[in-house]
């Protein structure tokens, strides 16, 4: 752009011809007075919290039709096409099986390793991508933002909304992987869904928070998966943190208390007790539950309102 | 369609955008001195300094000062050479672009002709109907009241069934034909056009151009940006015109391009004298000089 130059002199002679009857078009407070008496309001205002939430649910149906169609389109030029929703979990969880159950024989101190691996991996790999593609939700579709008038968190909850329905399929084969394994299906299978709802709320929520980071700083995109492996390891995806941490492990106790505390950690560990019979409440970190719902509604709320907080700024840069 | 106080009644016209003294600025990342080389970045960051000159930030002054009032049922077309700031104004107006300074008021939400962004290309011509018609925020129930026409008015399926087909298989004539005609779909308070008239061929052209104008009976205010004077005298009463980022003239259409053509005739648009028999009619029928396919 040729902004530098000498702007050349205004020739505004003929301005008021169009303008006739409107009061005299100079810049200051006749304008606003003339909007204000009109009624209009102010373009990209931020809008109220309430009226946001209720702009987003009028666009629930974009927001459902935007994630389904992103994992359609996902494989769609791949021969084997809708059959890599599966395939990816279960190839995931293979190598993690060569590594962790065969290399370093963490098998030996779980039972039911490969349900548990298997649940950990696909549990924590919903966790993971939906951080990713949320910190991508503004920053990687800027067209999209600087073209169309519409609440802005729908990206990222739209993005962890293509996560679970992607964790949809990988549970259809988890479901396969364990009754091959002959872990009986019960009653307890049902827990998985309450446990599923609170989690899809915490993802969302940290979604929206790196959505707006990564609007602001694009660099995040770099420096998340560095962030997100440290968090996967520290989260007992392929271990059981209870022998990583117990008393003969020369730790001291309150690591074993912070790694309980960690949300993934919770949710890892609720959908393993939902699923698997040998996983027994013992296991479970004290006052899940609890801990499930405080997580989801602190990231949740608080990630909404972090993210509606700037929504004006969104498309900038 | 040149002088038009006529058709408004003079009594009190509704403003539907209020422009006041507006100011819109791009910070560009990463352009200063050595560019995004790995030692200017470090550089910058060791230097953490106050100024965003010397953070490798750059400023770009796109709009400046800009004041003007919009009223219901006018169609306002924006012209100026390229680069001078019509579109970002526009995207501001829509409220896409935050303003540095200055202040827009709208009456409803202003929307762009476009959905382009929404699409996507591994699907089908149909679902992208959905998706790009529930982008630009319609309902389930609209779309599907308003898909054959949609589908019709591309012209898609004259020549088979393509729309159950994946729309990178389609030609970038089809695709576009295909995008204007979803975008067109909704009615609008405010609609804002970035030269998506020259899409397609003739007869697509044709039929465009007449719904930008059923549009416009609908919507209560057009604007247009374009650099085909032929469809600024076509569609426009009053021409808004940008140079460097300001307002350099407003008013009816023939005055401003009379002006505006004496301007580009001279040094940039060696092409243009064809459309100058100053103060033509409106309905001149040459050809569009500078029509250009954008979408």
């Amino acid at each position: 752009m040729s902004q530098v130059l000498d702007p050349p002199p205004p020739t505004r002679a003929s301005t008021q011809a169009a303008t006739a009857t409107a009061p005299p078009s100079g810049p200051g407070h006749d304008l606003a007075a003339l909007a204000a008496r009109h009624g209009l309001s102010v373009s990209g205002a931020r809008p109220s919290l309430p009226q946001y939430v209720r702009q987003l649910w009028a666009r629930r149906h974009f927001i459902g039709a935007f994630s389904t169609a992103k994992l359609t389109a996902q494989y769609s030029q791949a021969k084997l096409g809708q059959l890599w929703q599966v395939m990816t979990p279960l190839l995931n969880a293979a190598v993690y099986y060569f590594i962790f159950g065969l290399l370093l024989d963490t098998r030996r101190d779980v039972a039911d390793f490969v349900p548990f691996l298997v649940t950990g991996v696909f549990v924590w790999t919903f966790t993971q991508s939906s951080i990713m593609a949320g910190t991508r939700a503004i920053s990687g579709n800027l067209g999209l933002v600087r073209a169309l008038h519409f609440p802005r968190a729908a990206l990222p909850v739209s993005f962890c909304l293509q996560q679970l329905q992607q964790l949809l399929f990988s549970m259809c084969a988890l479901v396969v992987i364990l009754l091959a394994f002959g872990v009986p299906p019960g009653p307890s299978w049902l827990l998985a869904v309450p446990a599923l709802v609170l989690q899809f709320v915490f993802n969302a929520g940290l979604a929206m928070i790196m959505a707006r980071v990564g609007s602001k700083i694009p660099d995040m995109a770099q420096l998340m998966p560095f962030l997100l492996r440290t968090w996967m390891y520290a989260s007992g995806v392929m271990f059981s943190i209870e022998h990583m941490t117990g008393p003969d492990s020369g730790l001291p106790s309150w690591v074993g208390t912070a790694l309980q505390l960690n949300p993934a950690v919770v949710y890892i560990d609720l959908m393993r007790f939902a699923l698997i019979d040998s996983f027994g409440g013992s296991q479970l970190p004290p006052h899940v539950w609890a801990l499930a719902v405080g997580w989801a509604l602190v990231a949740g709320i608080g990630g909404f309102i972090y993210f509606w907080k700037a929504e004006e700024t969104y498309g900038r840069g | 369609m040149a002088d038009t106080p006529a058709d408004n009644t003079p009594a009190e016209r509704v403003p539907t955008v209020v422009a006041d003294g507006v100011d819109i600025v791009y910070r560009v990342n990463g352009t200063g001195a050595g560019r995004g080389s790995a030692t200017a970045a470090l550089h910058r960051i060791l230097r953490r300094s106050k100024t965003e000159q010397a953070a490798g930030v750059r400023r770009v002054h796109a709009v400046k000062n800009v004041s003007f009032v919009a009223y219901r049922g006018e169609a306002i077309g924006l012209i100026g050479t390229n680069g001078s700031g019509k579109s970002t104004l526009l995207k501001a107006v829509a409220g896409l672009l935050p303003v540095e300074s200055g202040r827009i008021y709208t009456d409803g939400q202003p929307s762009l002709l476009g959905v382009n962004a929404a699409l996507m290309n591994d699907l089908t011509g149909e679902r992208n109907v959905y998706l790009g018609g529930l982008a630009m925020g319609m309902s389930r129930a609209q779309i599907k009241e308003r898909y054959q026409e949609i589908v019709d008015f591309s012209g898609i399926n004259e020549k088979g069934d393509f729309i159950t087909l994946p729309m990178r298989t389609y030609s970038s004539g089809m695709a576009a034909r295909l995008r204007f005609s979803i975008a067109a779909a909704k009615d609008h308070d405010v609609l804002l056009v970035d030269e998506a008239l020259a899409t397609g061929d003739r007869s697509f052209q044709k039929r465009s151009e007449q719904r930008i104008r059923e549009l416009r009976r609908h919507a209560g205010t057009v604007f247009l940006v374009s650099h085909s004077n032929k469809s600024i005298r076509d569609t426009c009463d009053r021409v808004l015109w940008l140079e460097r980022g300001e307002l350099r003239m407003d008013g009816p259409t023939e005055e401003v391009l009379k002006e505006y053509e004496k301007f580009t005739g001279g040094p940039d648009r060696a092409a243009k004298p064809k459309a100058a028999p100053k103060a033509a009619p409106k309905t001149a029928p040459e050809p569009a000089p500078g029509a250009k396919a954008v979408v």
